[in-house]
């Protein structure tokens, strides 16, 4: 199984005394592209936000790229670079130009020279067609630019694993499109992608697989053909019609 | 893979491993989570453990509480003398006050602290309210300065200690908030000629300490009067505390009304409100509500402040430890245990006021939902 | 007003006819009317106060005018930091009075910074204790006048303390009593010529290495280090110069005698008790200030920061110091203003600042015109140096927005 870059066993979290993962069993091929959906509060979020250990599981096993990640600071610091995260609220810095939002990691972190950080970072912002914008901050740009802009960051130490949390939840509809395009690009050049959406649209077109997330657990996975066709619990077909309802 | 895990049965909530839940984790996570933690924790508690039994025994066990200057010399300050607050409290609480009178402000005092927690609940927010403190301050100046029914007359440079503090902060306070409020909204006024003029005040009065103004009021002020007529010391000091404090509450109040969306402004004009209509139902409500915490935080300032006007020579709470203390060779070594005493008097004042300026603060903002 | 303007845009509003023209015209005339009503009174009041003034000073013979100034003070003052005696006129002392000021202003800034932030740190240490400990010293000394603190310290300073001759002597060189600290000066000699160059050779050679350091990361992505070598250079410097210059060792140290301690450098109880309380008062509203400016930085920050892999320390310097900053500076400059204004209080105490020197000569002359308005005008000039400083502050460092 050399081709199983993250892999949880047995995972459990808890906030206080409220179980939010019981017993998360699951393994993630290189390459391979996650969609997560689920009610609110199910417990998304705490299960990639726990791959790049923004979050700590108590319980179980978990390894990223044959990392396992426990309290070791030398482990997680490994991990983080290979493990790019774009958010719901997109957590650009607000003090930092486009520009020095993107080369910030890679010239402290990856120790990269400057020059080289700036050309790679405008070939990161050609990539999500923002380089115009490079010289800006990041309030001054549109919702749909900054979540750009923060996926062109977390690119730039060319991650393994690209975790994705909501991404266009805070966006209005007609930016959706554009970071969804964004999005499918990457998804076509073999990035290892979990992503944890609403669109279903999305999950259609470039999913290997769903998973259905309820009560801090797994329901159902399933690719995305059979998963919206046959929805095999009641919870999944109850929140399918939810969601597609309209 | 993906039908076989297609299907799961449903697993309970389990409770948390005792590792990271209950008093245990709680005690690592808080107190050892990694060296550095732990040090700190070991410090602090060397501390603690070297000084409070000494502020204990210092404090309580060995402490005189008892009015006897004798035993309270013989500790040499190895413990406190309560005592000297045993001995003293009447002239600390009351100043000058004419001794076998001091009911008087006692009663006062009273009446005003209920006011001023009646005053507390939203609930009494209504017009009423103003007409109460008036009536209250009428009340309180009668008493004081008595002079019919029996009561004996009492001049105001007798008036002293607590019931002067309380006095000068809510007495100020009140003339200062209507007046600040006029500030505020001439600082955003559109003529020109009435926004410099309160730029100008409250930049004036806002880069002066308190103590420059209380000068003024009492060496300049009896200059501005005209000649042969000196106003009462008590009046000047009162006059300047208001005008410092209103630059000071004008402030906390623009902050609120530049909060205010412009949409208000426009809905008001459109519904054809006058200036002074839209700003008394529309825009002072929302301004006030929001600026809740500075204007507390103005009230807190206020009554601390109060304890200058001793520079100026009143005999407030800070003045009459002076005035109880000073002249009396037997006691003057015990002064720290009255600064402690009156301490700890602001300090349950000032206290009190933060923590309802939070409760406030939360409640509003629980009702606007 | 606006629609007036949108029917007819070619013609200016007051031309076009009809009732809309003359309730604009009322309400311009409205405020204009105000505008006059205000200045007028303001005038009245002002000259009616003036008037009064006058006529008063007249009635009590009090002469007016700056002129006195250049008169001798006739008192002398207990700490000054330049040369000062009774024969110099009142300026100087008004002089003397503002060094004073500024002396307890730029120590007290000094201190209540570094306090202020270790408390404020402290406020968010994952340690309970810590956290409740600094929690407990904000509440308790927030609360209480600051009058009233500088009173107590005062008391405890002088009433506590032994006599000069029975000094508490707590570390070598240094003596405590009711007449204040001693403590150790070197003795100035031209060999400390050499130490003070050598000591500006170091801050050249650590600037030089700062760059050169920077340059390398920019080039190569290297990282050097910078803090250490810096500070080594510093002190190698230093060190060089004094030992170029002599070695000049000369120490005036405070000595015991009889009756009292002679020789060192000295501080009186009085600016200690003021600096020592304003500190004290002061540095509990600047740890809450830091705490709030620190939790002011969204959470998103520093997951956005740990998610693409800097370490804690990289996290605090690159994203939330900058951030933080920008929220902490402004306040945190009015509590300098109010520790500077608070300062004026050192008149209860006998400290010999400004506002007590004022006091003082006020109270010989009878000026209170002239030396209330010198000291209001001092501490507004103060103020407004501060505001234009925090604004331009301010401005250069807003975080651009749409
Ligand atoms: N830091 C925290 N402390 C305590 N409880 C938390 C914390 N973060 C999340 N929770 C709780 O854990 C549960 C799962 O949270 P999570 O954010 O993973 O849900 P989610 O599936 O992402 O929901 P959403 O769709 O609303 O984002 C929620 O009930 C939430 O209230
Ligand atoms: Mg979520």
């Amino acid at each position: 199984m050399s081709d199983v870059i993250i892999s949880f066993a047995k995972v459990n979290k808890w906030f206080g005394q409220f179980h939010v993962l019981r017993d998360i069993d699951l393994d993630v091929a290189r390459g391979e592209r996650i969609v997560i959906c689920g009610p609110s509060g199910s417990g998304k979020s705490t299960l990639i936000r726990c791959i790049n250990r923004l979050e700590e599981h108590q319980e179980g096993h978990l390894s990223v790229d044959g990392v396992e990640l426990t309290d070791d600071v030398k482990a997680i610091e490994k991990v983080r670079r290979e493990v790019g995260m774009v958010f719901q609220q997109f957590n650009l810095f607000p003090h930092l130009t486009v520009l020095e939002n993107l080369t910030l990691a890679p010239t402290w972190v990856g120790k990269m020279p400057k020059k080289e950080a700036e050309e790679r970072a405008m070939a990161q912002l050609e990539r999500v067609r923002i380089a115009e914008q490079a010289r800006k901050y990041p309030l001054q740009l549109s919702g749909g630019q900054q979540q750009r802009v923060a996926i062109a960051r977390s690119l730039c130490l060319t991650p393994k694993i690209m975790l994705f949390d909501e991404p266009t939840s805070a966006l209005d509809p007609e930016m959706i499109k554009e970071v969804l395009d964004v999005m499918i690009d990457l998804a076509g050049q073999g990035i290892t992608m979990l992503c944890v959406t609403h669109e279903m649209g999305f999950a259609r077109s470039v999913a290997d697989r769903v998973i259905f997330m309820d009560q801090g657990q797994i329901i159902e996975q399933n690719s995305p053909t059979e998963f919206f066709a046959n929805p095999r619990s009641d919870r999944t077909r109850d929140f399918l019609s939810k969601i597609l309802s309209h | 893979m993906a039908a076989a895990n297609a299907m799961r049965s449903l697993i309970a909530a389990r409770p948390a491993p005792p590792r990271t839940a209950g008093s245990l984790s709680w005690l690592r996570r808080n107190l050892f989570a990694d060296w550095k933690n732990t040090l700190a924790t070991l410090l602090v508690v060397a501390v603690l453990v070297d000084w409070l039994p000494f502020v204990i025994e210092w404090g309580i066990v060995d402490a005189v509480l008892r009015p006897d200057n004798a035993a309270c010399r013989a500790l040499e300050h190895a413990a406190a003398c309560w005592g000297v607050i045993a001995e003293k409290y009447r002239l600390i609480l009351f100043g000058r006050f004419p001794f076998a009178e001091q009911w008087r402000p006692l009663v006062g005092m009273v009446m005003m602290v209920g006011l001023l927690a009646v005053s507390c609940l939203p609930r009494m927010w209504n017009r009423w309210l103003p007409v109460a403190w008036v009536v209250l301050f009428t009340c309180f100046f009668v008493l004081m300065r008595g002079g019919f029914a029996g009561l004996s007359f009492v001049e105001t440079a007798q008036w002293g200690g607590l019931p002067l503090t309380l006095l000068l902060s809510t007495l100020g306070l009140g003339a200062a908030f209507p007046l600040s409020i006029l500030i505020a909204l001439g600082r955003r006024s559109h003529l020109p000629a009435v926004r410099a003029f309160c730029i100008g005040y409250v930049e004036l009065i806002r880069g002066i300490p308190l103590i420059s103004v209380l000068f003024m009021a009492s060496f300049m002020f009896p200059l501005f009067m005209p000649p042969g007529k000196t106003p009462d010391v008590l009046l000047r000091v009162f006059v300047g505390i208001t005008l410092f404090a209103a630059a000071y509450l004008a402030e906390a109040i623009r902050g609120g009304l530049q909060a205010i969306p412009k949409g208000q402004f426009e809905a008001a004009d459109s519904l054809g409100l006058t200036y002074w209509q839209a700003q008394r139902k529309v825009v002072l409500p929302q301004a006030l509500r929001m600026v809740i915490p500075s204007i507390m935080n103005s009230f807190i300032s206020t009554f601390k402040d109060t304890s200058l006007v001793t520079i100026v020579s009143l005999y407030d709470l800070t003045g009459s430890l002076g005035l109880a203390l000073n002249g009396d060779a037997n006691w003057r070594q015990f002064y720290f245990e009255g600064y402690l005493f009156i301490g700890l008097i602001y300090w349950i004042g000032c206290f009190s006021m933060s923590r309802y300026s939070q409760w406030i603060e939360r409640r509003l903002a629980a009702d606007a939902v | 007003m606006a629609s007036t303007e949108q029917q007819s845009p070619a013609t200016p509003p007051a031309s076009t006819g009809g009732t809309k023209t003359s309730r604009w015209r009322s309400r311009a005339f409205r405020g204009l009317a105000y505008q006059v009503i205000l200045v007028v009174v303001v005038l009245l009041v002002g000259g009616y106060l003036a008037g009064n003034t006058l006529e008063n000073m007249r009635v009590r013979g009090i002469q007016s005018g700056f002129g006195f100034f250049l008169q001798p003070a006739g008192f002398g003052i207990g700490e000054s930091m330049i040369e000062y005696d009774s024969s110099e006129p009142y300026w100087k002392a008004f002089v003397v009075g503002l060094s004073n000021t500024l002396r307890v202003a730029v120590v007290g800034i000094v201190l209540t910074t570094l306090f202020g932030t270790l408390l404020g740190i402290g406020r968010l240490s994952r340690n309970f204790l810590l956290r409740t400990l600094c929690t407990a010293y904000v509440e308790l000394f927030r609360n209480v006048p600051v009058l009233l603190q500088l009173l107590m310290w005062y008391f405890v300073l002088t009433d506590w303390l032994p006599d000069m001759s029975a000094a508490l002597n707590p570390v070598t060189g240094f003596f405590l009593s009711k007449n204040g600290l001693s403590f150790p000066i070197p003795v100035w000699s031209a060999g400390h010529f050499a130490t003070l160059l050598g000591l500006g050779g170091g801050i050249a050679a650590a600037w030089w290495h700062a760059r050169r350091a920077r340059h390398a990361f920019e080039i190569s992505g290297a990282q050097w280090p910078v803090l250490w070598p810096a500070i080594g250079m510093l002190v190698a410097g230093t060190l060089i110069g004094w030992l170029v210059g002599g070695m000049p060792g000369a120490i005036d140290m405070p000595e015991r005698g009889e009756l009292n301690i002679s020789g060192g450098g000295a501080v009186t109880p009085e600016f200690i008790a003021v600096t020592m309380g304003l500190t004290i008062y002061t540095a509990a509203f600047v740890a809450e200030i830091v705490r709030s400016g620190i939790q002011a930085v969204p959470r998103g920050q520093s997951e956005a920061a740990n998610s693409l892999g800097l370490s804690r320390a990289q996290n605090l310097r690159l994203v939330l110091l900058p951030q933080a900053m920008r929220v902490i500076i402004p306040p945190v400059t009015n509590q300098y203003l109010n520790l500077t204004k608070n300062s004026s209080l050192a008149v209860a105490i006998g400290y010999p600042d400004l506002v007590s020197i004022s006091n003082t000569t006020l109270n010989q002359t009878g000026r209170a015109v002239e030396c209330i308005l010198v000291m209001m005008t001092v501490y507004l000039v103060l103020s407004l140096l501060t505001a234009a400083l925090t604004n331009w502050y301010n401005t250069r460092m807003a975080i651009k927005e749409r």
